[in-house]
C-alpha cells in the first residue's frame, strides 16, 4: 500500500497527540491508512472511559473534603484551647498574605465557598506557619492533603492515558469537550478535588455519545454547580429564598447559554438569562449534613426552586420541578445557534484558527440531523477533505506539547509533577483556565514570545535529563520520517550533543505545529 | 478576516527579521523622547479581567441609596475597617492604602461612572471592546494600544510595547511589534541551543523565529537579582509581575509602554466588603501600583498607570452577597504625571430611576474619553488619529482634558 507520511502527520498530530516512539510503529501504521488509523480508536467500546484504581466518585470525594475540613478545624480549635494567649487573632489581611501557592488559589475561592468567618479554620492557609499554628504545623515540608493527592492522581491517570493512547484522537476529544465545559480547580477545595471526577463522569461517557446528554450531565454535576455558584442560587419566591432572604445568582445560567450552547450573540436576552437562572434554582449538591441526599451528590432541592412556569427564548416551561430545567436544556441543545457554535469551535480546534465555512456548515448539519451525535460529528470531520488538506499551522497548546514530547520519548509518567509545573509555567494550568470560557484555541495565544522561550527552556531541561539515552535521529524517524524538513534534519544532525539535539527536535516546527 | 490580519502580522514580523532588527529588537529599542520638551513619558495599562465592582472599590457613601443597594458588602466610613475618604462623597476601599497615599500626594485619580461603549454583559465581548477599542465586539485582532504605538511618528520614537505575561493581551496585539516577558522559574536553555533553534526557525517558521527572538531578548533584560519566579500567593504574583515590568521599563532603552492583565474580579458570590475576596484582590492591585512606583524610580514622575475593566457590576447585591454583571464602574489613574487628588464623576445617582436598565450604575463618562485624554497629553496624538484609528468611530467621545500634568 502506498505510504503517505504527510497524511500520517495529519492523523497523528492534528487528530491525535503525536507519534509514540519506541516500537509503536505509529507513523508507519498511520501512513498506510491515515483515516482508518484515526477512526480505529472511535470503534473501541468504552474506549473513552477512564477507570483507574483509587479514583473515586464525586460524592466520595466531596465527603473526603468535608472530613478534611472538619479535621483542620478541630486541630485549630484544639490549638486555640491549648494556648489562648499565644494566638492573637491575626488580622484577616495578615492571614491572607502568606498562603502557599495552591493555598492562595484555594484561598480566594474559599471566600466564595465558605460564608462564615469561623470557616477560616477550614482553609489550608490556616496550616501555614504564620497563621495561628496548630502543634503539627512546622515550617518543614507538609505532607500532601487529600485534595492535593486526589488532584495529582487524577492528573496522572489522564496523562498516562494520553501518553499510551494509540492515536490520541479520543483523548483529544476529551480535552476539547473538557475545555468547552470547563470548570476551574482554583475555585476552591471542592473544585480541585472534583476536577478529574467531573471529566470522568460528565464528559467522557458522552464524548462519543450525544451532546444533549453531555450538557445535562455537565450542568447537573456538583463541580459545575459549585464552579458557577448555582448551589447558592435560590428562587426568590421559593421557601428557602423567603426564609433566608437570599435569591438568584445568574452565573451558571448565563454561561450555559453564552459558553455551553448558543454562544454569545446566539439570540438570547438578559431576560432569558434571568429566566434560565430561575428555572435551574434548586439544582445543587447535598452538603456535609446530607439533609438532601448523600453529601456531595447532585440533588434537586424543591425548597430552593422558584415556583411557577417560566418563559425562555419565547417558549413556556411548566412548573415541573427538575424536569423544567431538563426540558430547557434539551431545547437549548437543539437550538440552531448551538449547532453553529459547536461546529465552529470544533473546526477551529481541529483545522484552522479561521475555520473553513463549508466544513463548518457540513458539521453543523450533521449535528442538527443526528440530534447532537458527537461520534457522527467526529466521523464527519475525519471524512472531510478540508481536515486533511489544510496545512499544519496550528500551534500545539502547552498540554499538547508536553504530551506529544512524552509520547515520542516513550516516557509514561509515574509522577505528574513535571507536567503540572510545566503547564503552570506555560500558562495552561491543568483544569484551571482563567475564566469559564476555557483556554484559548488560537495561535495568537500559544505562539507568543514568552511562551516560546519558556518552551525552549523546558525542552532544554528534557534534553538534559533524557538526551543521554536516545538517538535523536531515530526519534525524528518516529516523529516525522521523510516528512521532516531538511533544515530540521540538519539542525539535529549538527547539534553539539544528544541533549542539545533532543531539545532542538522537541522545538522543531514538526513538533510544534499540528 | 483572521487570516488576513495574521498574514499582515506575519509580514510585518518577517520584515523586521529581514531588516536584521528582530533578534536585537530589545537592545536597539530607540529612546523615546519628545524632542520639543525632552519629556520621556511612560504608560502602563492594567486590565482587570472579570469586571471590577467599582461601587465596592470607590464607594459613593454620600449617596443615600448606596448602603441599601450594596447591602452587606457596602463600604462605610466607620466600623472595624473604615473606608478611606477621598472627598466628602466618595470613599476608597481600605485594602488600598498605597493608592490612598498617591491620591493624597495628588498622583492618583479616580474616574467614576465610566464605561466602554459596550452595553451587553458578556465578559469576553466586553473585554474585546475594552481592549480592541472598537465600538462593538468582533473578531478583531488588534488593540487600541498597539494602534496608538503605530500612530506615533517614526524615527526617534519607541517602536515596541511590552506585553507582560505568558500571552500578549489583545490591547497590545497588532502590527506594531511588541515584546513579551513573564517571570521564569526554570534553568534556561543555553545561548548556543537558542541560536541554533533561531537559525532553524528563520528558515522554516518565521513566525516562531520572531516570537523566539523577542522572548530571548526580554528574558535577558529582565533577569537579575530577584526576578526568578518564587512560590507565592496571588498578591505576591501581582507584585512580582509589576516589579519585573517596572524594571524593564526603568531602563534607558526599555519599552515606554506596557500592558498587563490581572484575572479574578468576577465576584458573583460572597464578594466581601472591607475584608474578603475583593479586598484580597484589591490589596494585590495596590501592591502592584506600589511596585511600579518604586521600580520606576525617577521615571515614576513621567509615568501614568491606567487601570480599567470591561464593565461594572450590579448596583444591588444579588442573592448570594455578590454582584452580577453590570455596566458603569471606575477607572483608576496613578503615577507621578497624573493630575490627581480628585474623583472625576458626573454622578448619575443610585435612585432606581437613575440606574441603567434599573440595575446598573449608569455610565456618564466614556472610558475612551479618559484613555484618549491620557494618550493625547502623553504622546501628542491628534484628535483625528484618536477618533479614527486608535478608537474607531469615537469622535463623540472627546478626549478628556487635564488628566495629566
Amino acid at each position: 500500500m502506498a505510504r503517505d507520511t504527510q497524511a500520517a502527520l495529519v492523523a497523528l498530530n492534528r487528530f491525535g497527540f503525536g507519534a509514540r516512539g519506541g516500537a509503536s510503529g505509529d507513523l508507519i501504521n498511520a501512513s498506510s491508512d491515515p483515516r482508518g488509523f484515526v477512526k480505529a480508536e472511535l470503534a473501541r467500546p468504552n474506549g473513552v472511559l477512564l477507570e483507574a484504581p483509587g479514583l473515586q466518585s464525586t460524592p466520595q470525594l466531596g465527603q473526603a473534603v468535608f472530613a478534611y475540613q472538619d479535621q483542620v478545624k478541630q486541630a485549630r480549635e484544639a490549638a486555640k484551647a491549648a494556648a489562648p494567649a499565644e494566638t492573637p487573632p491575626a488580622a484577616p489581611t495578615e492571614l491572607r498574605r502568606n498562603p502557599s501557592l495552591n493555598a492562595a488559589a484555594t484561598e480566594i475561592a474559599g471566600q466564595m465557598a465558605e460564608a462564615k468567618p469561623a470557616d477560616n479554620a477550614a482553609r489550608p492557609d490556616a496550616m501555614q506557619p504564620n497563621a495561628a499554628a496548630p502543634p503539627a504545623a512546622k515550617p518543614a515540608p507538609q505532607p500532601l492533603n487529600v485534595i492535593q493527592k486526589t488532584f495529582r492522581a487524577e492528573a496522572l491517570a489522564r496523562l498516562q492515558r494520553a501518553t499510551l493512547a494509540e492515536c490520541g484522537f479520543t483523548e483529544r476529544l476529551v480535552a476539547f469537550w473538557s475545555n468547552h465545559f470547563c470548570i476551574s480547580a482554583s475555585k476552591g477545595e471542592l473544585a480541585r478535588i472534583w476536577a478529574g471526577a467531573f471529566e470522568r463522569e460528565a464528559i467522557r461517557p458522552h464524548v462519543l455519545g450525544r451532546f444533549p446528554d453531555m450538557l445535562r450531565a455537565v450542568e447537573q454535576h456538583p463541580a459545575m454547580l459549585f464552579f458557577l455558584d448555582n448551589q447558592q442560587s435560590l428562587g426568590p419566591d421559593s421557601r428557602a429564598g423567603q426564609n433566608r432572604k437570599r435569591g438568584l445568582n445568574e452565573n451558571l445560567a448565563r454561561e450555559i447559554m453564552e459558553l455551553h450552547t448558543l454562544g454569545v450573540g446566539g439570540g438570547y436576552t438578559q431576560g432569558d438569562v434571568t429566566s434560565l437562572a430561575r428555572i435551574i434554582t434548586g439544582w445543587t449538591f447535598a452538603g456535609r449534613q446530607g439533609q438532601l441526599g448523600s453529601p456531595g451528590s447532585f440533588v434537586f432541592s424543591v425548597n430552593a426552586h422558584q415556583p411557577g412556569p417560566q418563559v425562555l427564548l419565547g417558549r413556556s416551561y411548566e412548573a415541573t420541578g427538575l424536569a423544567q430545567g431538563e426540558a430547557a436544556l434539551a431545547d437549548l441543545a437543539r437550538h440552531p445557534s448551538t449547532a453553529n457554535f459547536i461546529a465552529t469551535k470544533f473546526v477551529r480546534h481541529f483545522v484552522a484558527d479561521d475555520p473553513p465555512p463549508t466544513l463548518v456548515a457540513r458539521l453543523r448539519d450533521v449535528f442538527v440531523k443526528s440530534d447532537g451525535d458527537l461520534k457522527a460529528l467526529a466521523m464527519a470531520l475525519v471524512d472531510s477533505d478540508e481536515a486533511w488538506k489544510a496545512p499544519l499551522t496550528k500551534m500545539r497548546s502547552p498540554y499538547d506539547f508536553l504530551v506529544a514530547s512524552g509520547r515520542l520519548l516513550a516516557q509514561v509518567p509515574e509522577d505528574p509533577s513535571r507536567y503540572l509545573s510545566g503547564l503552570n509555567l506555560l500558562g495552561q494550568p491543568l483544569w484551571s483556565p482563567p475564566g469559564p470560557n476555557g483556554f484559548p484555541d488560537t495561535n495568537a495565544a500559544w505562539a507568543a514570545p514568552e511562551g516560546i522561550k519558556l518552551r525552549l527552556d523546558i525542552a532544554a531541561q528534557i534534553g538534559a535529563r533524557l538526551g543521554n539515552n536516545i538517538d535523536p535521529l531515530d526519534l525524528l524517524e518516529f516523529a516525522a520520517a521523510d516528512a521532516a524538513s531538511i533544515e530540521t534534519r540538519r539542525t539535529i544532525e549538527r547539534a553539539e550533543s544528544r541533549q542539545q539535539a533532543l531539545a532542538l527536535l522537541l522545538m522543531s516546527p514538526e513538533m510544534q505545529r499540528r | 478576516m483572521i487570516d488576513c490580519v495574521e498574514n499582515r502580522l506575519l509580514t510585518s514580523r518577517r520584515g523586521l527579521l529581514l531588516g536584521g532588527a528582530s533578534f536585537a529588537a530589545w537592545a536597539y529599542l530607540p529612546k523615546f523622547a519628545r524632542a520639543a520638551d525632552g519629556r520621556d513619558p511612560r504608560l502602563i495599562v492594567v486590565i482587570l479581567r472579570g469586571a471590577l465592582d467599582g461601587l465596592s472599590t470607590v464607594g459613593p457613601i454620600g449617596d443615600p441609596d448606596y448602603a441599601g443597594l450594596h447591602g452587606s458588602i457596602a463600604l462605610t466610613a466607620d466600623g472595624a475597617h473604615p473606608a478611606i475618604m477621598l472627598d466628602s462623597f466618595f470613599a476608597l476601599h481600605p485594602a488600598m492604602p498605597e493608592f490612598a497615599r498617591m491620591y493624597r500626594d495628588r498622583h492618583a485619580a479616580v474616574i467614576h461612572a465610566v464605561a466602554t461603549p459596550y452595553r451587553d454583559r458578556s465578559h469576553f465581548d466586553g473585554q474585546d471592546v475594552l481592549e480592541s477599542g472598537f465600538v462593538g465586539p468582533g473578531r478583531v485582532q488588534s488593540g487600541w494600544l498597539n494602534r496608538a504605538l503605530e500612530a506615533l511618528p517614526r524615527g526617534e520614537r519607541v517602536s515596541s510595547g511590552l506585553a507582560v505575561g505568558p500571552t500578549t493581551p489583545l490591547v497590545l496585539r497588532g502590527n506594531a511589534p511588541t515584546v513579551g516577558w513573564a517571570p521564569v522559574a526554570l534553568p534556561q536553555a543555553d545561548d548556543d541551543t537558542a541560536m541554533r533553534l533561531m537559525e532553524l526557525y528563520r528558515h522554516r517558521d518565521p513566525a516562531l523565529a520572531s516570537a523566539l527572538s523577542q522572548g530571548l531578548q526580554l528574558d535577558k533584560a529582565a533577569s537579575g537579582d530577584d526576578m526568578k519566579a518564587t512560590r507565592g500567593n496571588a498578591v505576591a504574583q501581582m507584585r512580582q509581575v509589576a516589579r519585573g515590568a517596572a524594571k524593564l521599563m526603568a531602563a534607558d532603552d526599555g519599552p515606554r509602554i506596557a500592558a498587563l492583565a490581572f484575572d479574578g474580579w468576577d465576584t458573583h458570590a460572597n464578594e466581601g466588603g472591607p475584608v474578603g475576596r475583593l479586598a484580597f484582590l484589591l490589596g494585590g492591585l495596590d501592591g502592584a501600583l506600589a511596585e511600579f512606583e518604586s521600580g520606576l524610580g525617577d521615571r515614576w514622575r513621567e509615568t501614568v498607570v491606567v487601570v480599567a475593566t470591561e464593565f461594572g457590576r450590579t448596583a444591588r447585591i444579588n442573592g448570594t452577597d455578590g454582584t452580577d454583571h453590570g455596566t458603569g464602574t471606575i477607572a483608576l489613574l496613578a503615577g507621578g504625571a497624573v493630575k490627581g487628588g480628585r474623583v472625576i464623576a458626573d454622578w448619575p445617582g443610585l435612585k432606581l430611576a437613575n440606574l441603567h436598565e434599573a440595575r446598573d450604575l449608569k455610565p456618564t463618562t466614556d472610558l475612551r474619553s479618559v484613555i484618549k485624554g491620557v494618550l493625547q497629553d502623553r504622546f501628542g496624538l491628534s484628535d483625528r488619529v484618536l477618533a479614527e484609528t486608535v478608537f474607531p468611530d469615537s469622535a463623540s467621545a472627546r478626549p478628556m482634558k487635564g488628566l495629566v500634568a
